[in-house]
């Protein structure tokens, strides 16, 4: 079953409308919750009057920061605690102040309106310009200035290689403020009874949610229960430790109600955490040849109002990844993460490695042009070689593991037929009337299968490896339970592709759940490209013990020798022997009967596996994108988007083509089309979707997907994962388009989102 | 205030709050939760259903102006012989990853379907640029729809 493109189990239930989404779940005497949010930026609190609120008819209480001082704190950096409300201050617009419950969201939404809060407007500072000002005053009350967290990533110091690289550059470049917008906004459902609570929430780490709230409430884990049911999708925004997800099971403790909490797209936009919002300040020393010889690189990231845990640290991903594909001796890579009057950021769809990898695709392009070098061949001469893996970057314990760079970029240059491209831009370059053409190109590497421990452990998780339990039912079908909890990637469908593999019966026999503490062994989750190199090996480990242990029954059915009985169609077969056959149906009832059973036989037919990565895997590969650009209005259009990737093993070719397109549009959507933004006092310009520009099926061009298949040695599957390598592709694909294809008028760099009236400016005080 | 509204064939009449919205009706008060909520600014597309066969977004539109009308869900759109055309077309060609635009988008393009059986890419495209879909990018719903309208259209 590995490698056929079978549709998902999934959609049977999505397609008709019989998802259970938190919101679609309803509790007997649910109450609602509804936040007070901050409208100022920085201020202090000087008054909240809840009294009209209090009295609506409906409304169970309205609740302050005072009235949860006895929680524990939200997960925080040691020493960087936050609590669940803004207390004396706000940091940020959209900040929770108060929170309203109500018998129905009617009720709670005009109570929540009712709330007046006074403030004292304190100095805002929504860039990071104005909080590192020296007249700047500390926005987060546990720092003494704005600068959270200043590191030094690698020890190198690359001045003198630098000095004595035969040519230099230096540039600035931003990654933009992004939001993460699954469709499904945040949401929880927290229903206390009894000994403690049964929290239904919208997150990618049910047992990770379980942990924190068990710790927060004093609880031993076995007393809570955490269920994400179906996820419409999460893209990361969905692992931070929102304050719902304690404040839901306190209030339902409180009233001895179920609590559900359903964030509005509007709260979603201020509220929910963004992505990205780096600069990055780069200096390159270089051959001749374009080959590049030392990189410094000191990145600044906005990590908001409050610093966020995994936000805080996203830049050492960062710094991990700065060498892409290429054999780069010396990088120097430091960064700054500055508290601002904003939403708090955290991680967004490859969470720190995008941006890497824009920085180094966007340099190389700089490096070829600065020579009058083409872009693909500046690559050629820099790309690391099949023969040099697994690779050692200049970072400890950072690891390529197998790909071929080059194959892969060749094989991108082929299916664009590049060579043609360029010769129909200059073309067009001759003649006035025609729209401009560009070509990017994109050659990629970024980290999958998240693990192992040591590094997992850093954000928090109990560990990097996954569980999976295989289970053999009395009739031969089969019961998967993962430690996974997708939100959209289609695990119910790929990982029974694997169990079926190794246990040798239908894939329609196989059944996966996930997403529940309460049925799941312990677990760890979605995110980081985790789940093929990691869930995949361990129902493929847990699968082959079951397989072993089947086959030693079969063989005592049988009366052979284990080593004679082979599996066939729906059962085993002793070797040569076509009479001698027995089903698995037959074998998985047999497990069950003591009696008729060797010995000393466990009982059942099951086995728990937690399979420990060796290493992170490196997913690859190479995009191009090929752009049009109206001389007159300065609009972008996507002609081709092209994507050659290297995840390894693919399981599924449907879904594995679903996560590049995905991928692929987050990161055009990027490049083109959104960003979050802020006015001078922190007001947040981006707060629905009519301002913040997702694109609809108008906006995204049709994607040509290629793969090369080089397995990973790093596991028995030799997947790597795929969830992030669109996103971390394609930004810098379609800016190095859109640079190309004004690079005749002197343009060297285009701030995305290349949104139309930003390239007309370009184009403009170019020329 | 009381309405009179038929749901996927079936009568329905209760006392609501005038401001009620339309997917609030099917998804609190009749448990039609096959209709999502993704925004707040008529932007998404998620809670798209059909008024009397046109396709309309229900969180724009009032329960009590649907007094009297007739509204379909993607609860009504399968039959007892299974999958409409539609839904059968996004199975098929992976046009759902999470799922939560899916009901919105099968409804959308259920309606361009009836009005064009034949669309082009361009129309389809155009036909769905009321939903917002974050997980596919598009293409395979695109692909999805076309499936369909080689296979039963609008069914
Ligand atoms: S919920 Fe109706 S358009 Fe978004
Ligand atoms: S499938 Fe997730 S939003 Fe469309």
């Amino acid at each position: 079953m590995i490698g056929s493109a079978v549709p998902r189990k999934e959609d049977a239930a999505l397609l008709t409308g019989r998802g259970t989404f938190v919101d679609d779940i309803h509790r007997p005497g649910l109450l609602h919750m509804v936040y007070v949010h901050s409208t100022e930026a920085h201020a202090l609190i000087s008054g909240i009057d809840a009294e009209e609120a209090r009295s609506l008819p409906g409304v169970l209480g309205v609740w302050t920061a005072r009235d949860f001082a006895g929680l524990p704190p939200r997960p925080s950096v040691p020493g960087l605690e936050r609590g669940y409300l803004a207390g004396d201050k706000v940091h940020y617009v959209g900040e929770p102040v108060a929170v309203v419950v109500a018998a129905d969201r009617y009720t709670a939404a005009d109570a929540a309106r009712a709330v007046r809060v006074a403030y004292e407007p304190l100095p805002v500072m929504a860039t990071v310009a104005d909080a590192l000002a020296p007249d700047a005053v500390p926005i987060f009350a546990p720092l003494p200035g704005n600068l959270a967290l200043e590191q030094q990533v690698t020890p190198d110091d690359v001045t003198a290689d630098l000095e004595a690289a035969p040519n230099r550059l230096r540039a600035r470049l931003v990654n933009q403020r992004c939001a993460g917008t699954p469709i499904e906004p945040y949401g929880v459902l927290a229903d206390w009874a009894g000994a403690g609570p049964t929290v239904w929430a919208t997150v990618q780490a049910p047992h990770r949610v379980r942990a924190e709230i068990a710790e927060r409430f004093g609880l031993a884990r076995h007393l809570v229960r955490v269920i994400a049911p179906d996820v419409g999708g999460a893209f990361g925004v969905k692992s931070s430790f929102m304050p719902e997800l304690f404040l839901a099971p306190e209030l339902s403790r409180r009233l001895g109600r179920p609590v559900k909490y359903v964030e509005t797209r509007g709260e979603h936009m201020v509220h929910t955490y963004h992505g990205r919002d780096q600069v990055q300040d780069v200096e390159v020393g270089f051959d001749a040849e374009g080959r590049v010889l030392a990189l410094d690189v000191t990145i600044t990231v906005n990590v908001g109002g409050v610093p966020d845990p995994v936000g805080i640290g996203l830049a050492t991903l960062t710094s991990y990844m700065l060498g892409g594909c290429y054999r780069i001796p010396k990088i120097a890579a430091r960064f700054r993460s500055v508290v601002t009057n904003t939403t708090p950021t955290a991680s967004y769809r490859g969470a720190g490695r995008p941006e890497a990898s824009f920085l180094i695709e966007r340099v190389v392009d700089l490096v070829a042009r600065e020579l009058g070098k083409d872009p693909a061949d500046v690559r050629k001469v820099n790309l690391i070689q099949p023969d040099e893996m697994p690779y050692q970057t200049p970072f400890e314990g950072i690891v390529y593991d197998e790909a071929d760079y080059p194959a892969a970029l060749d094989l991108l240059l082929g299916e664009l037929d590049y060579a043609g491209l360029r010769a129909e831009q200059a073309r067009r370059l001759a003649d006035p009337a025609a729209p401009l053409l560009g070509v990017g190109l994109s050659t990629f590497v970024e980290m999958g299968g998240f693990g192992p421990t040591p590094l997992f452990e850093q954000f928090g998780y109990l560990g990097g490896w996954e569980s999976a339990n295989v289970r053999l039912q009395p009739d031969g079908s089969v019961i998967v339970l993962v430690g996974t909890a997708p939100h959209g990637q289609g695990h119910q469908t790929a990982l029974a592709q694997i169990a079926a593999d190794q246990l040798n019966v239908p894939f329609e026999a196989i059944s996966v759940l996930y997403g529940d503490t309460a049925v799941v062994q312990e677990g760890t989750g979605t995110m980081g490209s985790r789940g093929m190199p990691v869930a995949g090996n361990a129902v493929r480990q847990a699968a082959a013990e079951v397989a072993a242990k089947a086959r030693t029954i079969a063989a005592h059915m049988l009366e052979a020798d284990a080593d004679d009985v082979v599996p066939i169609g729906d059962g085993f077969q002793v070797n040569g022997a076509p009479e001698a056959t027995v089903t698995l149906a037959a074998v998985a009832e047999r497990a069950f009967k003591p009696h008729l059973l060797p010995e000393g036989t466990v009982l059942g037919l099951e086995n728990t596996a937690y399979f420990e990565p060796k290493n992170l895997s490196y997913p690859s590969g190479a995009h191009g994108c090929v752009v049009e650009i109206d001389r007159d209005t300065g609009r972008v259009s996507i002609l081709r988007y092209v994507c050659v990737d290297d995840c390894g093993t693919v399981i599924n070719p449907l879904t594995a083509r679903g996560q590049i397109h995905g991928g692929v549009a987050q990161g055009i959507a990027q490049a083109l089309y959104e960003k979050v933004t802020f006015d001078g006092d922190g007001r947040p310009l981006a707060a629905s979707l009519e301002d913040y520009m997702v694109p609809g099926p108008l906006d995204l061009p049709p994607y040509e997907t290629h793969h090369i298949e080089t397995k990973s040695s790093f596991n028995p599957l030799g997947a790597k994962g795929l969830g992030e390598a669109g996103a971390t592709a394609a930004p810098q694909a379609v800016v190095n388009a859109v640079v190309d294809a004004l690079a005749h008028l002197g343009v060297r760099d285009v701030e995305m989102p290349c949104t139309p009236e930003r390239v007309w400016k370009v184009m403009h005080d170019a020329s | 205030m009381r309405v009179e509204i038929t749901v996927n064939g079936q009568p329905h009449s209760r006392e609501i709050e005038p401001r009620l919205l339309l997917v609030h009706f099917l998804r609190d008060t009749l448990s039609l939760t096959g209709t999502h909520i993704g925004c707040d600014t008529s932007s998404c597309g998620a809670c798209t259903v059909l008024l009397d066969g046109v396709a309309i977004k229900s969180c724009t539109v009032l329960a009590a102006q649907a007094d009297g009308c007739a509204v379909t869900t993607i609860e009504g759109l399968a039959g007892e012989d299974g999958l409409s055309p539609v839904q059968e077309g996004f199975r098929q060609c992976h046009g759902l990853q999470c799922g939560f635009c899916t009901p919105g988008m099968v409804m959308a393009a259920t309606a361009l379907l009836a009005e064009r059986p034949d669309p082009t890419e361009q129309e389809i495209r155009n036909g769905l640029k009321g939903n917002m879909c974050r997980c596919t990018g598009y293409q395979m719903i695109v692909e999805s729809v076309q499936w369909a309208a080689a296979n039963g259209g609008a069914r």
